[in-house]
Formats: C-alpha cells, sequence, structure tokens
C-alpha cells in the first residue's frame, strides 16, 4: 500500500523558476497544486514580461498543463492594493524610496498563500525563489542565500518569520539560473527562455511608478524647492514622492553638472542635491523595524556584513541594538547611496541574520549638509 | 484518476455518435454549400438537414432557423439586430437582472449608444414578476428578452405569460434559451416568443456552433453582414461540421429528452437530499416548482465556494461556482446578489449541474466527500 503524497502548493508566476520548482517538487513524490496570484486587474498589467500578469497566468497554466499539475488562479488584488501598493505610495509620498517586493513576500507569496494552501489541504507552500531554508538545532527555522550567488534573492526575504518558513521550500534555491534552465529543457518547458519577472510587478514604460502611483491613489501633485548643499535654492520639483537619494537622471534642473539627490526632507518638501559623489556617501544607518532570525534577539553589539539594496556587494558592518528593534549600522567602508525606505539586511556569510528598515544614512558628523539632514530628519 | 463531471450547464461532452456524423464534413466533403457544383451541393444538403432538425427541436418551420457561431452571438443578433431596425436612441428595452452576459452586456452596448433599459428584479427564488413587467411597458419599449432558464441556478421563468404580455402590447419578444435547451421541452408556438437563442455545446453537441430562431413575421435582425448565407441573416461561410453536429444533437436531445431530464433530475434530487441530510447549514438556490431538472445550486454557509470547488476538482469532482463566462471576475455572483442573497451568501455557493453521462455511483461519491470538506472549510 502507498501512502497517499504529501500535497504542496507553488505559487507559479509563469516563469522558469517557479516551474522547474514544481517539477523539482514532483520529482520529490509531493502532490503539486500550482497557484497564480492575480495581482493586478487584467488590463494594468504590462504586456509580456510582468509577473502577475495575465500572460502571466497564461504561462503559469501551459506549465501546469506540461507537469499534469492542478493550476489555480487565486485573486489578491485587494491585500495587493492595500498592503503594497498603498504603503508603496505612502513611503514615496513621505519621501522614502520602498521596497514592493519585500512587502509582496511577506503579505501576499508568503503570506495569504499559506491561507489559501491551508483551505486546499496543503501544509506547505513553496516558491521560486533563489534562497535557501536552513535549520537550528533547536528547530528553528532561517534563510541562507541563494547557491547561485548573482540570482540569490534572500534581501527580499527578511521579513519572512521563522514559523512561515518551517513551512516553506525554495526548491531551486540550491540550484544555478542555468541549472534550472537546463532542467526545463529537459522537460520541455515552453518558458525555459524566458525572460526574468523579478521586480517586473513596479516597472513600467515611460511613466516614472512613484507618479503612476500617485495618480492611482488620486493624490495631489505637492512640489517643493530643490536646495543645494548649503541650502540655496536650486529650482522647483513636482513633488518628493518622484526622488530616490542617489537618483541622478530626471531631477529636470539645470545645474550644469552632474547632480545627485542627497536627501530629501518630508516636512519641508525640500529636495538636497550634491555635486559631488562623496556627499552621497553614508558612513552607517539607522534601521527601525529590525527583526533577527537564528539569532538571540537581544544583544548590544553584532559583527556581519550588511547590504543596503538588492545587488550590493554587502560590507562589514557593527550593529549596535540600544532597544529591540532598532538599529545603528556603521559601516567598514562608506556606501553610496543608502536610502530611507529600502532594507538593510545583515548577513554571516550566506546567514541571514536579520533585517530592518532604513530610517536615515549616518553621514560624516563634521559636514554640514549631513547636519542639515540629520536635523531635518529629527 | 477517474474523473467526475458535474458542469454540464458550462459545457457537455461531445456525443460520440454526433461526432461521428460529423467527421465526414471535416474530411472529404468539404464544399463551399454557396457553390453550384456537386462538392456545394453534397454540403448544402447536409446544412438543410441540419435546420431541418433544429427546427423540429424547438417546433419551428426550417426558414426560421439562422446558424450563428453560438449563443452569444444569436443573443446579440437577437437584441442588437431589433434595435439597429427598430430603434432609435431613446427606446427602451426590458430585460431581467439575471440574464447571461451575453444579453445583459447587449443590452449596456446599447444603453451607451442612447437606448434606455430596465432591467427587471426578480424575487428570492430568481423569478420575475409578470406585474412589474406588464407595468414597466410604455410605447418607448422595442423589444423584452427574457432567459428561459437561469445558468446558475436553473430558475425557469414564466416566458409564456411574459410573451403573452408582450404580444398583447405589440412588442416583441426574444429569449435566451441556451441553458433551457436539451432539458426541458422547447416549442416556439407554446412559448409565444418571436425570437430565441439556442447553443450546440450546452446539450452534446460542438462548440461554436448556435443559432437564432426568428419567427418569420417579424422583421429580420442581421448582426453580420457581407455574403447571402443564412437569408441574408448571417453572412459567412457556414460551419458545416458544427451545424451538421448541432442538427444531430438536437435529433438525439429530442428524441430523449424525457428519458434524459427524468434521469438526470433523479440524480439530482439525491444529490439535493444527501446534501441537506448530510451537512448542516445549507441553503438549496433557485426555485424549487421551476428549476432546470439537472440544476442543483447550493449555498454552503461560512465556506468560500470557489475553495470548496477547488477542493472537490483536487478530488477528481468538477464543479462550479456559477457562470463559467463570468469566473474570471472571480465577485460573488450577481444573479444570487439579484435574488437578494448577501455577498457572503453569494460567494458560499457551488453549482452542481449534471448530465445524462453521470451516474448514481458519482452522486454517491460527491456525497460521501462532501461534508468533511464542507467542515474543514468553515471559518
Amino acid at each position: 500500500m502507498t501512502l497517499p503524497k504529501k500535497r504542496i502548493v507553488v505559487a507559479m508566476s509563469g516563469g522558469v523558476d517557479s516551474s522547474v520548482a514544481a517539477f523539482l517538487l514532483l520529482e520529490q513524490g509531493f502532490e503539486v497544486i500550482g497557484v497564480t496570484l492575480q495581482l493586478h486587474a487584467c488590463h494594468e498589467s504590462a504586456p509580456g514580461r510582468s509577473c502577475c500578469g495575465t500572460d502571466a497566468v497564461a504561462q503559469a497554466r501551459a506549465a501546469a498543463g506540461c507537469l499534469g499539475i492542478h493550476h489555480y488562479v487565486l485573486d489578491c488584488r485587494q491585500v495587493f492594493e492595500q498592503a503594497v501598493l498603498l504603503r508603496a505610495w505612502e513611503e514615496y509620498s513621505r519621501g522614502r524610496t520602498p521596497n514592493p517586493c519585500v512587502i509582496c513576500n511577506e503579505h501576499i507569496k508568503l503570506g495569504m498563500l499559506f491561507d489559501y494552501a491551508k483551505a486546499l489541504g496543503a501544509e506547505k507552500i513553496a516558491t521560486g525563489h533563489y534562497a535557501r531554508i536552513g535549520v537550528r538545532n533547536n528547530g528553528d527555522a532561517f534563510l541562507l542565500r541563494g547557491a547561485d550567488i548573482l540570482k540569490d534573492q534572500s534581501y527580499f526575504l527578511f521579513s519572512i518569520c521563522s514559523e512561515r518558513l518551517s513551512a516553506a521550500l525554495f526548491p531551486v534555491g540550491r540550484l544555478t539560473k542555468d541549472a534550472v534552465r537546463t532542467i526545463a529543457r529537459q522537460i520541455g518547458l515552453r518558458n525555459a527562455e524566458r525572460e526574468e519577472s523579478q521586480d517586473a510587478c513596479f516597472s513600467t514604460r515611460g511613466t516614472a511608478y512613484p507618479e503612476i502611483l500617485r495618480q492611482r491613489f488620486n493624490e495631489a501633485m505637492d512640489p517643493g524647492p530643490f536646495l543645494d548643499e548649503e541650502g540655496r535654492f536650486l529650482g522647483m520639483h513636482e513633488g518628493i514622492h518622484r526622488f530616490t537619494v542617489g537618483q541622478r537622471r530626471g531631477l529636470g534642473v539645470p545645474l550644469g553638472s552632474a547632480a545627485w539627490v542627497k536627501s530629501i526632507d518630508p516636512k519641508s518638501g525640500a529636495v538636497f542635491l550634491t555635486t559631488t559623489k562623496e556627499g552621497l556617501t553614508a558612513q552607517g544607518l539607522i534601521a527601525t523595524g529590525v527583526r533577527w532570525h537564528a539569532l538571540a534577539q537581544r544583544f548590544k553589539r553584532l559583527r556581519c556584513s550588511v547590504q543596503v539594496r538588492y545587488n550590493q556587494a554587502p560590507v562589514l558592518a557593527t550593529v549596535e541594538q540600544d532597544e529591540p528593534g532598532t538599529v545603528r549600522v556603521l559601516f567598514e567602508r562608506p556606501l553610496m547611496a543608502v536610502s530611507p525606505g529600502q532594507a538593510a539586511v545583515f548577513y554571516c556569510g550566506d546567514r541571514l541574520l536579520g533585517g530592518g528598515w532604513i530610517d536615515r544614512g549616518i553621514h560624516c558628523a563634521s559636514s554640514g549638509p549631513a547636519k542639515v539632514q540629520n536635523e531635518s530628519n529629527r | 484518476m477517474k474523473r467526475i463531471y458535474f458542469d454540464n450547464n458550462a459545457t457537455t461532452r461531445l456525443n460520440p455518435k454526433v461526432l461521428e456524423e460529423m467527421l465526414p464534413y471535416l474530411r472529404d466533403t468539404y464544399g463551399n454549400a454557396s457553390s453550384i457544383h456537386w462538392f456545394g451541393q453534397e454540403t448544402r444538403r447536409a446544412i438543410d438537414l441540419a435546420r431541418e432538425h433544429v427546427a423540429e427541436f424547438i417546433a419551428a418551420s426550417a426558414d426560421e432557423i439562422v446558424f450563428t457561431s453560438g449563443g452569444t452571438e444569436a443573443d446579440n443578433q437577437a437584441i442588437l439586430g431589433i434595435a439597429n431596425i427598430l430603434g432609435k436612441p431613446g427606446r427602451r428595452i426590458i430585460t431581467t437582472a439575471v440574464e447571461h452576459q451575453a444579453v445583459w452586456n447587449s443590452c449596456s452596448h446599447l444603453e451607451k449608444n442612447g437606448f434606455r433599459v430596465t432591467y427587471l428584479s426578480v424575487d428570492s427564488q430568481g423569478r420575475i414578476d409578470l406585474q412589474a413587467l406588464a407595468d414597466s411597458i410604455d410605447d418607448d419599449v422595442i423589444l423584452i428578452s427574457v432567459m428561459l432558464a437561469n445558468n446558475e441556478v436553473g430558475t425557469v421563468q414564466p416566458v409564456r405569460e411574459a410573451a403573452q404580455i408582450a404580444k398583447s402590447r405589440g412588442i416583441l419578444f426574444h429569449t435566451d434559451a441556451v441553458q433551457a435547451a436539451g432539458r426541458i421541452p422547447l416549442d416556439v408556438h407554446h412559448l409565444g416568443v418571436d425570437l430565441l437563442s439556442l447553443s450546440a455545446h450546452k446539450f452534446h453537441g460542438p462548440k461554436g456552433c448556435g443559432a437564432l430562431f426568428v419567427r418569420s413575421s417579424i422583421p429580420r435582425p442581421v448582426l453580420i453582414h457581407g455574403g447571402h448565407q443564412e437569408r441574408m441573416m448571417r453572412a459567412g461561410t457556414e460551419n458545416v461540421a458544427a451545424i451538421v453536429g448541432f442538427g444531430q444533437a438536437c435529433l438525439f436531445a429530442g428524441q430523449r429528452l424525457h428519458e434524459n431530464s427524468s434521469f438526470t433530475e433523479s440524480l439530482r434530487d439525491r444529490l439535493e437530499k444527501g446534501i441537506v441530510e448530510r451537512v448542516p447549514e445549507v441553503t438549496i438556490n433557485g426555485c424549487p416548482e421551476h428549476r432546470l431538472p439537472n440544476t442543483l445550486n447550493v449555498s454552503f454557509e461560512a465556506v468560500e465556494g470557489q475553495m470548496l470547488a477547488m477542493n472537490l476538482d483536487l478530488m477528481g469532482i468538477a464543479v462550479s461556482t456559477g457562470s463559467a463566462c463570468q469566473s474570471d471576475t472571480m465577485g460573488p455572483s450577481y444573479v444570487l446578489l439579484a435574488m437578494g442573497r448577501t455577498e457572503a451568501q453569494a460567494s458560499s455557493c457551488v453549482r452542481f449541474s449534471l448530465g445524462s453521462d453521470n451516474t448514481v455511483e458519482e452522486v454517491d461519491i460527491v456525497l460521501r466527500a462532501l461534508p468533511e470538506l464542507v467542515e474543514g472549510l468553515r471559518h
């Protein structure tokens, strides 16, 4: 007598990674159910590339057909609108640079999908993320970087709690992208050569994404001044939501030389520009909403590496924790463009220790403009 | 996995005997029915015969049958075609709040072009009020369209009585009989309708083929313009194999109508009784006295209908949460909302629609699976 197969739900974006993930789980003997999460209304999804549009549904359905598994589309539009898009807009409108992929993973892909999986009689879920899950001696699950260091997506998963990780599988996390494509070709998946879908949800042609969000939520334009590092007026801009720290392009103010956004003051609506790259560097950062995995929650001081955006080479840093949830991070070497709203994620080698949201960069204490920024954020 | 198909209102299995009749017209008999030569004549004869079968199925005469690409096109042709002949902005169409989207959206398209549309409300069983229909008629009304049987809950409307009201006021009357065909007897004279829509695939015919009955005494509605086919009422080279299959499906459905109806009704009643006995807190949606014999729509309180349908699917049991044509919008059923159900009730329904292929054993398998499944999904 054979035991009934264990049921697992796989989030299928239509891309090669999640399709191969589904295949690998079949190989492991699971009863696999493919689920595509509908995030946008059909007419809103960007053609071709989006990981959540109707094209994606068709791609996922084709992959599920190729594997001979059940496939369903689950409507996540309302949660996506509220938990991801509206929150992203709120961040932009405060002059911060949100990371909607982290929020989407937390609330949708590794959030509401669990509830759906449970209702479908599955205890576990899987996604096509490039990350690995380890287990401590006490049974707690923690994250490891994906084996393909160029594709590693652990950064986007830092906020997933241990309990959820214990019920999740990332089958392609131990593979390289090349290996995944090879498997896809071997099993005859039509999407083997398809381009990446990561981030495609939030990319648009033409109009910048924050501007699209502003229009979506019917928010008024809120113009403000461009100021130089000494606080001199340089011109007007159409709203702080359009800018991110470190941004160079599309500033819309002629200065005669290259300029970058150094900081944004949401109270006055001022965007501070710098004409030197040095003006952009930060020596450290303050992060809030920090969560730790696989680590004692209460510590004073920690040496580890930190990443302040996706695909940035990690730097060594000292993390000081005064109160749980808030840390002061000092880098061993200065980092460019530390953007409030982005995630600061901490690693020890491949092991993800935790992460939080960047509140502000710490700039050289002696420089005048840094002072301006510190005051403006106080 | 042996699968069970309880979604015959979405579509049905092609009758293998129908397929046999169609195959020659996909292989060797390929002439264009409009051609004068032997090839064309062979095809023409096949279409003529099919038209007779369809006409006989609804007690019409052959020259009152216009072949279309399906029920949706037939509905569009009836409504847009008549509006085009009799209408001008300001004129009015009366229909119901529970029509299939093919009728509904044809009407709302006309609304955008200056027509007015009255959507008659229905009672908690899904039936219209004839007095309300009579009261809503004025001189501006050019067409009344009331479906014969609802696709989601199976409620059969008092079409004969409604058509009489229309006739007494000199107004054309259309009925969408797509879901009724093959399930209850159809007789255009008894019903007294001027226009009636049919679709082949709802009773074991092929997809992509339907018909509009157009009473010979009324103006001729046209939707698709082009060649002279279908007596200038529907241009385009005929879909011969499908038309032949449609004719055969009508022939079989007509011959076995009583037998099939009472058989599916016995299965449906066994399923309904079993669910009511075994599963607490369920509501049967629809009209007990006037309901298609094969349809059972059930609200399972505090259960997400979609989740129940998916779980049944994982066990190999195919049902739906309402109209297959609406399932991509994922909202609660507008039919159940129109029947006065709350959003929660409307989202908690599952439709079982049986067919002559189903068996008592299949009903019992579903009945064994349901109680535990429903209990597990209750929130």
